[in-house]
């Protein structure tokens, strides 16, 4: 078995766009989940002796953020509580009845299953572009994901549009043989 | 006439929508004859297709650098 170890100084370029990606998706509040992936790493870092090396490091620090979001949901969910008194079954107003079996999932539904799957392929791909060269990651962040123009991206890396088009050719080659292999044969 | 790699750049751009119409009925052209171009044409387009449906979020630099900081601090 491999040893894994820690190296705090490299978890904010390798992991907190891939722990962010993971809580937006829990959360649905970029605020949130960005004061989570904050607490994860505190939380790492208070931790740190406790790491045996039996899990890699993204794996435990992942560890982490579910404990974290789930803590977020109880504090959110006791003070509500505190709050308010419920007389109907579900919270909607404008359903017709209060039936409880008028609330149950539809069982045909594969919307649920889009959801999850949309959620794992953006780590899927989160990763491969974290496996990607430092130069192309930032062109392909930029272009795809921040949705820069590309002057802008030009201007901030002080290269020029061919330049550019060629890094993020070779991003996507890359890109399309990474989640071939960690996508499509899974 | 143009050639695979001017091909592959239009393709690329079309990705994002900055490739011109003569560029796009080029590359059309081009496609029509070139396996290899359209092979390529149809995984970028899926590419970006799966990016798309994958809502990937990123934290900006700057608040990249604050975290690191404040990590840097407690080390």
């Amino acid at each position: 078995m491999t040893e894994y170890s820690l190296n705090p100084n490299v978890w904010v370029d390798k992991y907190a766009d891939y722990l962010f990606n993971y809580a937006v998706a829990r959360v649905s509040d970029s605020e949130i989940a960005k004061d989570l992936v904050q607490e994860t790493f505190l939380a790492g870092l208070k931790s740190a002796k406790n790491y045996q090396g039996a899990a890699s490091e993204r794996t435990w620090l992942i560890a982490i953020l579910k404990r974290k979001v789930i803590d977020y949901y109880r504090k959110i969910n006791s003070k509500k509580g505190k709050a308010e008194v419920r007389i109907n079954y579900n919270s909607q107003s404008d359903s017709a009845g209060d039936w409880l079996e008028e609330n149950v999932a539809d069982p045909f539904s594969t919307f649920e299953n889009d959801a999850i799957e949309n959620e794992e392929l953006g780590l899927a791909i989160q990763e491969c572009i974290s496996q990607l060269p430092k130069k192309q990651s930032a062109v392909f962040v930029m272009k795809t994901i921040r949705g820069l123009s590309t002057e802008d991206i030009c201007n901030e890396l002080g290269i020029n549009a061919s330049n550019l088009w060629v890094m993020v050719h070779r991003a996507r080659t890359n890109l399309m043989g990474c989640l071939n292999e960690n996508w499509f044969k899974l | 006439m143009i050639n695979c790699e001017e091909a592959s750049t239009i393709c690329n751009k079309k990705q994002y929508k900055e490739a011109t119409l003569l560029e796009q009925i080029k590359l059309g052209f081009h496609l029509l004859f070139c396996k290899t171009c359209a092979a390529f044409s149809k995984k970028n387009k899926k590419l970006t297709i799966l990016c798309e449906r994958a809502n990937l979020y990123k934290l900006s630099e700057l608040e990249k650098e604050k975290i690191k900081e404040m990590i840097e601090q407690k080390l």
